[in-house]
C-alpha cells in the first residue's frame, strides 16, 4: 500500500497511470489499437495538446488563462474570413496568428501591468473575444472558399496528418522552452516564489506578458487547424476548452500553486484525456455520460495534485 | 500575597537554539509584571507558552495552584488567559461589536440580534473607557484604535491573566494613556498582567515587579520596582559575557561606494540618508520594526521609493527596480530568506544561476555546463554543504541556504555593494563564523557591505561603523572605537517619547 502510494504520488506516477489506462483500454475496447483509431485519437487531442503547452506555462506562473476557448474560436473565424477575403491561405493564417497574439498580449499586459488577477482578467477576455467571434460572423458558421485551406488538416505525410506533426513540434519546442531557456526557468521561478524571483533580478512583468502572448499564439494555431478540420469557421467552437486544457495540465502534474510543471507530464495528461474520450466513443457511451466521466477525471486530477503537494510538503 | 500565575521550569528548544531554559517565576493576583529583554531573549516564546501557541519541552504554567497543560490557543482562552499579540487578530471587514463577540453573538433562531449586540458592546466599551463606535468596521479604524479593540477583547472574555506584547508600539501618546488607565483598572480588578515593552518609562510607570530575560534564561526577578534604575535594567538586559567569535580585523576603508540621500517610501515616511565605503562593513542596528529592513528594501528598489536618490560608486540608480540595482552593482540578501530569498523547489544550481545566467545565455538558451561549473565553483568556495548541486534548496540548512544566496550575488561580476539583512538568523554558531569570514574577505576585496542585524553582539562584533535606527528614523551613529552595548541599545530604545 505504502509502495503503491509512493509510486502514484512520485515523479513517475503519471506514467504509471497512463500505462495502466492504456493497457486496460487496449484489452477491453475493441478496435482501440488499430492504426486508424490511433491517428483519430491523436487528431482529436490536437487542439487540447497545443493549448496545453502554453497553459502549462501560465499555470507554472501561478496564473491561469480562461480565454483560450474563445481565442481558438475567434482565431479560427479570422483565419477563414481572411482567407476568403484575400484568397490567400498564408494571409489568412498570418491574420489569425496576429489576432491570437494581440489577445494574448492584452491579457498579459492587463495581468502584469495593471495587476489584475489572471482569473478575472481572462474571464473578461473570454467573453469579450467570444463576443467578437460571434459579431464578426453574425453568429453563423462561415464556409471556406479556398480548398487549399483544408490541406492544413487533411494533408498527410507518411500517412500521418499535418496537425499531428504540428503537435509533436509544439511538444518539442515547449519542452525546450521550459527546460532549456531563461524564459522557461524564470517562469518556474516566478511561480515558485514571485517575491524572491523579483528580488533576484528576474523581469517578472515581461515574463508574464510573454507567457500570455504565447498562449494567444498557441490558441491561434489550434484555431486554424480546428477550422481546417471542421471545414468552416465556427463562432461557437471550443466552448469549455479551457477546462479540458486545465484538466490535462493538472493531470500532467502541473501544480495549480505554481512552480511545478513538466512537458512530459502534460503530454501524458493530454493523452489520458484523449484515451478516455476515445474509449467512450468506441464503446458508444452517450455524450451525456461523457460529461460525467470528464468531471470525475478532473476531480481525481485535482485530488492527485493536492495529495502530491501534501506528500511533498511533508518531505520538506 | 499568594502567587496566582506561576511559570515552573519552562524549557523550550528549537533545532539549534535554546529558546527558553528553565524559566521560573511567580506573579500574585492584582499586579502588573514587566517582561524585559533584547530581541530574541525569549519573551515572545514565553508568552506563546502562556497562550498555548507552543508547548514547552518541559515545565508548566500554573494558574491559581492548578498546573495547566495547554496544547492549543483554545485551552488557554478557556482557562481565562488572554494574549494580545503584536499582530492583531481581528476580522477587518466586520464591525467592532462583531469582532468582540465573535463566536458568542446574541441570536434568536440563528438570526443575530444586532440591536442587542451593539448595546452590549457599547456598554463594555464605555465601561473600559474606549471611545469607539461598536458599529464601525475594523478596516476603517486607525492601527491604534484596532489595538485598543483587541485589548477590549480581554475585558469581554473577563480574562484572569492578560499578556500584552508591545501594546504601545503603534499607539499615540493619548491612546497610550487610555491603555495605561485600562491596565491600572485590570490590576484593581485583581487580574495578572504580563507587560512586554522595550519602553522602560512604561515599565516604571505601570509595573509592580519585573523579570529580565536574556538568551532564554531568567537573569533576575525584581519583586519590586523600587530603587531600580533604567541604567541597571539596561545592563541586565545586555550584560552577557562576550566571546570573540567575530574575528574582526582592521581594514583600509576607501571611497564611498553607496550613497543614499533622503530615501523614503510608504513604510518609511521619514527620509533617511547614509553612506557606505569601499572595504567597510557598516552595521545597522535597531529593534524589530525600527525600519532597517524597510530602508534596505527601498535602497535596493524592492519597494518603490517616494523620494531620494541612491548612488553606486557615484552613478545614480534610476527608478526602484532590483534589476537596475543589480546592473549597477548593488545586491541584497533579504531578511526573510524563505519568503524573499530562496526559490523553493529549485535546485541549488538554479538558485545560484537565476540572476547571473543572463550573461551567458545566448538568445535566452541556457548554458547548462556553465551553470553547473559556476554552482560547483561556489559550492567549493563557500563550502556549501549539499549532497549535490541538483539538490532542492529547501532541503539545505539555513546557513547553507544563506551561502547559496550569497553565491548568487558573488557569481555576478562587479558587485560593489552587498546589503545583507539578518545574515545569520536561524544559523548555528559554526556557520555564523564562516559567513563572517566570507564577509571580511569581500570587504578586503573592496566591496562595501551593509549588515542589518537585530543581534547587538553581532553588529558590534563585525562592523567597522554602526548606524542605529529607532521608530523609522536614523537615531545615532558610532565608530568602532565608540561602541558600547549601553550606548547603542539606548539609541535604539524608543524612550524619549516622540510619538
Amino acid at each position: 500500500m505504502q509502495r503503491l502510494k509512493r509510486l502514484l504520488l512520485g515523479d513517475q506516477g503519471l506514467v504509471v497511470i497512463f500505462v495502466v489506462a492504456f493497457v486496460l483500454v487496449s484489452v477491453f475496447v475493441p478496435n482501440f489499437l488499430s492504426e486508424r483509431n490511433m491517428l483519430g485519437l491523436l487528431q482529436a487531442v490536437v487542439t487540447i495538446a497545443l493549448v496545453s503547452c502554453t497553459m502549462m506555462l501560465c499555470l507554472a506562473l501561478r496564473d491561469v488563462d480562461l480565454s483560450v476557448g474563445s481565442i481558438v474560436a475567434f482565431a479560427g473565424m479570422v483565419a477563414v474570413m481572411a482567407t476568403n477575403m484575400t484568397g490567400s491561405v498564408i494571409l489568412g493564417i498570418l491574420a489569425a496568428l496576429v489576432a491570437g497574439l494581440i489577445v494574448g498580449l492584452v491579457n498579459g499586459i492587463v495581468i502584469a501591468k495593471l495587476k489584475i488577477n489572471a482569473l478575472i482578467a481572462t474571464l473578461a477576455t473570454m467573453q469579450i473575444v467570444r463576443g467578437l467571434a460571434l459579431i464578426s460572423s453574425d453568429g453563423r458558421a462561415v464556409g471556406i472558399d479556398n480548398e487549399n485551406f483544408f490541406d492544413l488538416a487533411l494533408r498527410s505525410f507518411f500517412t500521418i496528418p499535418v496537425p499531428i506533426y504540428v503537435m509533436v513540434i509544439f511538444f518539442l519546442i515547449f519542452g525546450f522552452v521550459l527546460n532549456r531557456t531563461v524564459f522557461g526557468r524564470n517562469t518556474l521561478a516566478i511561480g515558485g516564489n514571485p517575491d524572491a524571483a523579483r528580488l533576484a533580478g528576474v523581469n517578472v512583468d515581461w515574463t508574464r506578458i510573454w507567457c500570455f502572448a504565447l498562449q494567444g499564439l498557441a490558441c491561434a494555431v489550434a484555431g486554424i487547424l480546428l477550422s481546417a478540420r471542421i471545414t468552416s469557421g465556427q463562432p461557437n467552437s471550443a466552448i469549455g476548452l479551457e477546462l479540458s486544457v486545465i484538466s490535462a495540465c493538472v493531470l500532467g502534474g502541473v501544480s495549480l500553486a505554481g512552480g511545478r510543471a513538466t512537458m512530459s507530464g502534460v503530454i501524458v495528461g493530454v493523452l489520458v484525456l484523449g484515451i478516455a474520450e476515445n474509449a467512450m466513443n468506441l464503446l458508444n457511451i452517450q455524450a451525456f455520460y461523457q460529461y460525467l466521466v470528464r468531471g470525475v477525471i478532473l476531480l481525481l486530477a485535482v485530488l492527485l495534485d493536492s495529495l502530491r503537494s501534501r506528500a511533498l510538503g511533508r518531505r520538506v | 500575597m499568594a502567587a496566582f500565575l506561576e511559570f515552573r521550569n519552562i524549557t523550550k528548544t528549537y533545532p539549534g537554539v535554546k529558546a527558553l531554559t528553565d524559566v521560573s517565576f511567580a506573579v500574585p493576583a492584582g499586579s502588573v509584571i514587566g517582561l524585559l529583554g533584547e530581541n530574541g531573549a525569549g519573551k515572545s516564546t514565553l508568552i506563546k507558552t502562556l497562550g498555548g501557541d507552543i508547548v514547552p519541552d518541559s515545565g508548566e504554567v500554573v494558574l491559581a495552584g492548578e498546573p495547566q497543560h495547554f496544547t492549543a490557543t483554545r485551552d488557554s482562552i478557556l482557562a481565562g488567559i488572554s494574549v494580545v499579540h503584536q499582530e492583531l487578530q481581528l476580522v477587518p471587514e466586520l464591525t467592532v461589536a462583531e469582532n468582540l463577540m465573535l463566536g458568542r453573538f446574541p441570536s434568536r433562531a440563528g438570526v443575530v440580534e444586532f440591536g442587542n449586540l451593539f448595546s452590549r458592546v457599547r456598554a463594555i466599551l464605555n465601561d473600559v473607557g474606549i471611545d469607539v463606535d461598536p458599529r464601525s468596521k475594523i478596516i476603517d479604524l486607525s492601527i491604534g484604535t484596532r489595538q485598543m479593540v483587541e485589548i477590549a477583547k480581554a475585558a469581554v472574555f473577563d480574562a484572569k491573566v492578560i499578556a500584552l506584547d508591545e501594546p504601545t508600539s503603534s499607539l499615540s501618546s493619548t491612546e497610550s494613556e487610555v491603555l495605561f488607565r485600562l491596565v491600572d483598572r485590570f490590576r484593581r480588578e485583581g487580574k495578572v498582567i504580563l507587560y512586554v515593552s522595550h519602553r522602560l518609562d512604561e515599565i516604571f510607570r505601570l509595573c509592580d515587579s519585573c523579570v529580565v530575560l536574556r538568551d532564554g534564561k531568567l537573569i533576575v526577578h525584581h519583586e519590586t520596582m523600587e530603587g531600580l534604575t533604567r541604567h541597571q535594567l539596561v545592563r541586565e538586559m545586555v550584560g552577557r559575557e562576550i566571546q570573540d567569535i567575530w574575528g574582526w580585523r582592521g581594514r583600509t576603508v576607501g571611497e564611498p561606494r553607496l550613497s543614499v540621500t533622503n530615501v523614503s517610501g510608504t513604510k518609511l515616511p521619514v527620509p533617511a540618508s547614509f553612506e557606505a565605503r569601499a572595504g567597510e562593513i557598516l552595521g545597522f542596528f535597531g529593534l524589530v520594526g525600527a525600519g532597517r529592513s524597510e530602508l534596505m528594501r527601498l535602497v535596493y528598489g524592492a519597494d518603490n521609493r517616494h523620494s531620494g536618490e541612491v548612488r553606486i560608486a557615484g552613478q545614480q540608480v534610476q527608478a526602484s527596480d532590483p534589476r537596475r540595482s543589480i546592473r549597477a552593482g548593488l545586491v541584497l540578501c533579504p531578511e526573510d530568506r524563505k519568503a524573499d530569498g530562496i526559490l523553493q523547489g529549485r535546485s541549488v544550481e538554479e538558485n545560484v544561476a537565476i540572476s547571473t545566467r543572463r550573461h551567458f545565455s545566448p538568445f535566452g538558451v541556457l548554458n547548462k555546463r556553465r551553470e553547473a561549473d559556476i554552482a560547483e565553483e561556489f559550492i567549493k568556495k563557500l563550502r556549501v554543504r549539499t549532497p549535490s548541486r541538483r539538490q532542492d534548496i529547501v532541503n539545505l540548512s539555513g546557513g547553507n541556504q544563506q551561502k547559496v544566496i550569497l553565491s548568487r550575488w558573488l557569481a555576478e561580476k562587479g558587485v560593489k555593494v552587498l546589503i545583507i539583512d539578518e545574515p545569520t538568523r536561524g544559523i548555528d554558531v559554526g556557520a555564523k563564523a564562516e559567513i563572517y569570514e566570507i564577509l571580511y574577505g569581500l570587504a578586503e576585496e573592496g566591496m562595501a557591505i551593509v549588515v542589518v542585524s537585530s543581534e547587538l553582539p553581532e553588529v558590534m562584533g563585525i562592523s567597522d561603523r554602526v548606524i542605529v535606527m529607532q521608530s523609522g528614523r536614523i537615531s545615532a551613529e558610532f565608530q568602532r572605537s565608540e561602541f558600547t552595548e549601553e550606548s547603542i541599545l539606548a539609541a535604539a530604545l524608543p524612550d524619549r517619547e516622540a510619538a
